[in-house]
C-alpha cells in the first residue's frame, strides 16, 4: 500500500512537470465537451452526498453547480464524480474532473507539490470538540485525562495530539475508523470527548439520542479552510472558478438573491449593474456570457441561501454562520470588487 | 398356556416411549451421557438468552414502514430505512423516471441465469440467447436508440454488483483455463508468461489491483483520455479471479492420470481435440467445487469497489447511513446486506452441488 502510494505520488509529480506544456487548454476542452465534470465527497451530508432519489446535494455540490452556471449558463451541466480522499487529487491531476469540490482543505505542500490551484475559500472549517453537558466542561482547556474519540490516519488525530500537548494536558485517544460507529461509541460513553472538524461535530450532535445532552466547546484547534481547486496550467479556468465563488459571496453582500436577481437588473446602482452585465464588461474579461453572474444567482442562489438550503439553522445540521458569515457581519466572507 | 397369552398380548405392546419417536431421540442424542445433558442444558440456556430478545428487538418492537423520526421513540429495529431509501440502495444514481430500465436488466439476467441452469439449454441455441440478452441489458442500461443515455458513471446500486460479479466470473473463466494451460505448455515463453502473470497477480490483494486501476493506471494515459471507471474495476476483476481459477484448474488437469493424455494421443488427437473432448471436461469437473468457491469470493469481493468510489449495493447503503436522518440505524441496514449476499451466495453453492451431482460418472 505504502509503495502504492509512494509511485503514485512519484508518477504525480513527473506528469506534473509534463503537464505545464498544456497551459490554457482546459477552458476549451471543458466548452468543448458541454459539462463540467466535478469530483464530490460522496458521503458527507450538507456538503456532498446524493439523497434518497440519487439527486446530489449539498455546499460543495452547489459550487459546482454555479461553475457549470458561469460558463453554460445552465446550472444543469455538470457531472459529478464521487471521489474518496486518497483519490480525489489524482482524479483532478489526470484529468478526470475538471475541478474538485470536495471539502478539502487549502494548504501550502497540496498548492505546490501536488501541483493545485486553490481558489476562494466556500467553507471555513476547524476542528473542535463535543462533550456531553453532564461532564460540566466550559473549555476545552479542561479536558486533562480525557478520553478522546477520534477518526485515524487524518489531520484530525495530529492537531488533536498537538493541542493537548501543548497545553501540558494527558489524553487517551480512542481511534475508531467509521464515522458513524466513531458517533455510536461516543454516545455510549465510552469516551468523554468527540473531537472532528466543527462541521461534522453539528451533524454528530443532530443524531444524539437526545441533541440537547452535548455542547460543542467554544475552542477551534485548527483551521480547515475548505476551498474547491483546479489543477495547473490554466489560469483562465482558474480565474472563472475563483469568481463563480466569489459572485455568490459578491450577491449576498450586495442583497441580491435568486428571488429578488430579475428586480435587481433594473436596479440603479452601477456596482449592481456591473455585477449582473446590465453594465457590460466583466463576462468578456473572463471570457464568459456577460449574464454568467445573474445565470448563478438566478439558478443557484446566493452564498447565504446556499449555505441556508444545505447547512444552515433550519437544516439538519444546523450550523451557524460563524466564520461563513458576511465580513460585514463578523465573519471572513469577503469578496473583492466586480469591476 | 399362560405363556402364549403373555407372548400375544405382549406382541401389541409399544416401545417404552423413552426409547423411540421425540423422547427416545432427544435421549439418544441430547442427554445420552452427563456431559452431552450438560451441553444440551447449556445451550439451551443460551438460546433462551439470545433468542427472544433478539426476536423482541428484530420483530415485536420493530417499525417496518415509517419515517426516520418515529424510529426515535422505540427500542426495536428500525427496518424502515430500507423500504424508505430503497430506492437508491437498489438503483443508486440511475435516474429515478427510467428505473424500470435496470430493473428490467437485472429480471432479464436472472431468467437468463436461470434458463441456463438447466442443462437441458445447454445447446447451439444458448450462446445466441445470451449474446441478445446481454444486447438487451446494455442498451437497457446505457440507453440510445430511442432511449435516454444513462453514462455508466450512473450505474450503481444491485445492478452494479450483479454485472460486476457476472461479468467477473464469465470473463475469469475462460482466462483462467487458458492461463492454467498455458502453466502445463511445454512451451517455455508461454509457460514463463503464465507463471509471472499467476504469481504475480496472485501477490497482490484486490484491493490494490483496484486502486491501481482506478488512481495510477490514468496518471499513464496521455492527459485528456480517460477510461470509463466502471470498466477498469471490471477488468481489474477480472483479471484477479482469472488468476486464480487458473491455480484451481491446474490442480485438476494435474488430477487426470497420464494414461488419459496418452489415451489421447493414441487416439491421433491434436492438442487441442485432446483437451477440448478429453482432458478439459473430465479436468473441469473434478475442480467445480473450488471453482464455485473462487466465484463465491469474488462475488462478495466486487463490494470492495466502494474504495475506489463505485456505488455497488454495499456503498449505496453505507451512503444512506451516513444521512443524519437514518444514521445510527447500521445493524439492520447491514444485517439487511447479509441476507441479500446470502441469498446469492446460497444459490450459487447450491446450484454447484446440483451439477455436480448430475455431472457424476461414477469414476
Amino acid at each position: 500500500m505504502k509503495l502504492a502510494k509512494i509511485m503514485a505520488l512519484v508518477m504525480c509529480l513527473s506528469l506534473l512537470s509534463a503537464g505545464l506544456a498544456f497551459a490554457g487548454k482546459d477552458l476549451d476542452a471543458v466548452k468543448k465537451k458541454g459539462f463540467i465534470q466535478a469530483g464530490v465527497n460522496g458521503g458527507v451530508f450538507g456538503f456532498g452526498m446524493p439523497d434518497e432519489k440519487g439527486v446530489w446535494k449539498g455546499l460543495d455540490v452547489d459550487t459546482a453547480r454555479a461553475i457549470a452556471a458561469a460558463i453554460f449558463g445552465d446550472a444543469g451541466k455538470v457531472k459529478f464524480t464521487p471521489l474518496t480522499a486518497q483519490q480525489r487529487f489524482t482524479a483532478l491531476q489526470s484529468g478526470e474532473i475538471d475541478v474538485l469540490t470536495r471539502n478539502a482543505t487549502r494548504t501550502l505542500t497540496r498548492e505546490t507539490q501536488l501541483g493545485l490551484n486553490f481558489v476562494h475559500v466556500n467553507y471555513y472549517d476547524g476542528q473542535g470538540f463535543l462533550v456531553p453537558k453532564k461532564l460540566g466542561v466550559k473549555s476545552a482547556k479542561e479536558l486533562d485525562g480525557a478520553t478522546v474519540c477520534v477518526l485515524p490516519g487524518t489531520t484530525t488525530e495530529q492537531n488533536a495530539a498537538d493541542f493537548f500537548r501543548s497545553h501540558n494536558m494527558k489524553w487517551k485517544p480512542v481511534v475508531i475508523e467509521n464515522t458513524t460507529e466513531l458517533a455510536k461509541t461516543f454516545f455510549a460513553g465510552r469516551c468523554d470527548v468527540l473531537t472532528s472538524d466543527a462541521s461534522q461535530l453539528a451533524g454528530t450532535r443532530a443524531v444524539a439520542p437526545n441533541p440537547k445532552d452535548y455542547v460543542i466547546l467554544p475552542e477551534i484547534i485548527s483551521k480547515e479552510p475548505l476551498a474547491p481547486c483546479v489543477r495547473h496550467g490554466d489560469d483562465q479556468f482558474r480565474d472563472i472558478v475563483d469568481f463563480a465563488v466569489l459572485a455568490m459571496i459578491n450577491a449576498e453582500e450586495l442583497g441580491i438573491t435568486s428571488k429578488n436577481v430579475d428586480q435587481m437588473l433594473k436596479s440603479k446602482n452601477p456596482a449592481i449593474k456591473r455585477f449582473l452585465g446590465v453594465i457590460p464588461g466583466n463576462g468578456k474579461a473572463l471570457g464568459l456570457d456577460e449574464k454568467w453572474a445573474y445565470n448563478i444567482i438566478k439558478q443557484v442562489g446566493n452564498y447565504g441561501e446556499v449555505f441556508d438550503r444545505n447547512v444552515g439553522p433550519k437544516t439538519t445540521l444546523g450550523l451557524e454562520r460563524g466564520l461563513n458569515a458576511l465580513w460585514t457581519n463578523g465573519g471572513l466572507m469577503y469578496s473583492p470588487p466586480f469591476k | 398356556m399362560t405363556d402364549k397369552n403373555a407372548s400375544t398380548s405382549r406382541k401389541y405392546l409399544k416401545p417404552p416411549v423413552t426409547e423411540v419417536g421425540v423422547l427416545g431421540w432427544l435421549r439418544e442424542n441430547l442427554f445420552n451421557n452427563w456431559f452431552n445433558s450438560l451441553l444440551t442444558i447449556l445451550t439451551i440456556y443460551s438460546l433462551f438468552l439470545v433468542i427472544p430478545p433478539l426476536i423482541k428487538w428484530a420483530f415485536v418492537d420493530s417499525l417496518w414502514f415509517s419515517d426516520a423520526a418515529a424510529c426515535r421513540d422505540i427500542d426495536g429495529a428500525c427496518w424502515s430505512i430500507i423500504p424508505a431509501n430503497a430506492r437508491f440502495i437498489f438503483f443508486g444514481f440511475f435516474p429515478e423516471d427510467q428505473q424500470w430500465r435496470p430493473l428490467t436488466a437485472m429480471i432479464l439476467l436472472l431468467a437468463l441465469v436461470l434458463y441456463s441452469q438447466n442443462r437441458r439449454s445447454w445447446n447451439k441455441l444458448l450462446f445466441p440467447i445470451w449474446t441478445a440478452g446481454l444486447f438487451v441489458m446494455g442498451w437497457l442500461m446505457h440507453g440510445g436508440l430511442g432511449l435516454p443515455v444513462v453514462e455508466t458513471a450512473k450505474w450503481s446500486g444491485l445492478p452494479l454488483t450483479l454485472m460486476l460479479s457476472l461479468f467477473g466470473m464469465v470473463g475469469a473463466y475462460p482466462l483462467g483455463v487458458l492461463l492454467a494451460l498455458g502453466r502445463q505448455s511445454r512451451l517455455p515463453a508461454i509457460k514463463s508468461l503464465c507463471v509471472v502473470y499467476i504469481e504475480l497477480i496472485r501477490g497482490v490483494p484486490l484491493i490494490s489491483m483496484l486502486f491501481m486501476s482506478s488512481i495510477m493506471f490514468p496518471l499513464f494515459l496521455p492527459e485528456g483520455i480517460t477510461i470509463d471507471k466502471v470498466l477498469r474495476a471490471q477488468v481489474a476483476i477480472i483479471i484477479f479471479t482469472a488468476a486464480y481459477i487458473a491455480e484451481v484448474v491446474r490442480g485438476g488437469l494435474q488430477a487426470i492420470t497420464k494414461g488419459q493424455y496418452e489415451a489421447a494421443d493414441s487416439l491421433g488427437l491434436n492438442y487441442g481435440q485432446a483437451m477440448r473432448l478429453i482432458i478439459l471436461p473430465q479436468a473441469l469437473k473434478i475442480v467445480i467445487p473450488p471453482t464455485v468457491g473462487i466465484l463465491i469470493s469474488a462475488f462478495k469481493d466486487t463490494s470492495l469497489v466502494v474504495i475506489i468510489a463505485l456505488y455497488d449495493v454495499l456503498k449505496t447503503t453505507k451512503v444512506t447511513l451516513s444521512n443524519p436522518k437514518w444514521m445510527g440505524y447500521s445493524s439492520e441496514a447491514y444485517l439487511f446486506l447479509a441476507v441479500l449476499y446470502f441469498i446469492f451466495c446460497y444459490a450459487m453453492s447450491n446450484y454447484s452441488r446440483k451439477l455436480e451431482k448430475a455431472l457424476h460418472t461414477g469414476r
